[in-house]
């Protein structure tokens, strides 16, 4: 395989990059990167990996867009309220990129479908904004060893780290388990200062770039904390644990099932 | 004794080693009840933040969940 002119012309200042190429931008091409969640954190990560040209990208969220998702949710525009996220997302990166093979799953992740959801993809990525989901992403990803991008953002605040399973320390090295039902606060009810998701989004898009030209360090190991009002990166270490429930030296998960605990009311609704 | 918070230097008054439960106290840690605390680059099970393992000269993150994404 080949790239064409309009490839060549289009990719160019990436082929100008020693770590990218045309070989690095074929693997691109080549490279297929699941995005869970089409909302803050979904919409930077699924347009630059769209303009990047990351060949074939999955989009997960049972979702519409609303109206008061438009301070953030950057992929989505006034006229889609209504639609289906993964509809409008879809366009907008085709519209970008039409050479793009785009994915979408009009449904929420469960313990059901996310093995044969992941199982097509190179890299993962979370944008969820659920506890449920962020484990059982990662429940899914250690057990399928497929590695994959976590995010998190509340308020002014956001975390990211990127799990290669066997290799790097898991989501649940650092939280063994979900917190209770309603303790810790959603976007819907906390707020979310708009730019943040675009910060940590934009991020876990490049992880997905790394790990596909196979380039760099990834974030593996490191939380990656991001505080915007003190506009402040730290990273703290984290070790594997070998009291991980799951990727521990005597793992007691060993098959998928649903946090129903972890579940809000206005996580399942809205 | 002096510790290392969250990458910061911090004072508390005690001399001798005291529990993580004291220390969430004395720092006024927010979300006490479900933050998770790195003790020297080791997370700690939450069975044991009663024991006195907190010494001079340790380094303690605290980590907090953060559940949002869209």
């Amino acid at each position: 395989m080949k790239l064409t002119e309009e490839q060549i012309n289009r990719y160019s200042r990436h082929i100008l990059l020693k770590e990218v190429g045309g070989k690095g931008q074929l693997k691109l091409i080549n490279g297929r990167v699941l995005v869970i969640g089409a909302g803050g954190l979904g919409s930077p990560i699924a347009l630059y990996l769209a303009a990047a040209g990351i060949g074939t990208i999955g989009i997960a969220d049972a979702d519409r867009v609303d109206l008061s998702n438009l301070q953030r949710q950057i992929i989505h525009s006034t006229p889609d309220v209504g639609k289906a996220k993964v509809l409008s997302a879809k366009e907008k990166m085709l519209a970008i990129n039409p050479e793009l093979n785009v994915v979408t799953y009009e449904t929420w992740v469960c313990a059901e479908n996310i093995q044969s959801m992941i199982a097509d993809y190179d890299f993962v990525i979370d944008g969820t904004d659920n506890f449920a989901a962020k484990f059982l992403i990662n429940d899914a990803c250690v057990l399928g060893r497929k590695p994959y991008s976590h995010g998190g953002i509340l308020q002014f605040d956001g975390q990211t780290f990127t799990v290669s399973p066997g290799e790097s320390p898991c989501y649940r090295c650092i939280f063994p388990e979900p917190p209770p039902k309603d303790v810790i606060p959603t976007c819907s009810r906390a707020g979310v200062i708009g730019v943040l998701p675009g910060i940590i989004g934009t991020l876990q898009a490049t992880e997905a770039i790394k790990f596909l030209l196979g380039t760099g360090d990834l974030l593996h190991g490191r939380l990656l904390t991001y505080n915007a009002l003190r506009m402040r990166f730290r990273e703290v270490p984290i070790r594997k644990s070998p009291k991980c429930p799951i990727c521990g030296d005597n793992p007691t998960i060993t098959e998928l099932k649903d946090e129903l605990d972890a579940l809000t009311v206005c996580d399942l609704g809205h | 004794m002096n510790l290392t918070v969250n990458g910061k230097p911090a004072t508390i008054g005690e001399e001798t080693a005291v529990s993580i439960t004291h220390l969430l106290e004395a720092l006024q840690v927010e979300q006490r009840e479900y933050v998770t605390v790195e003790l020297n680059g080791d997370i700690m099970d939450r069975g044991d933040f009663e024991k006195a393992t907190v010494k001079d000269g340790d380094s303690v993150e605290f980590l907090y969940f953060m559940g949002g994404g869209r």
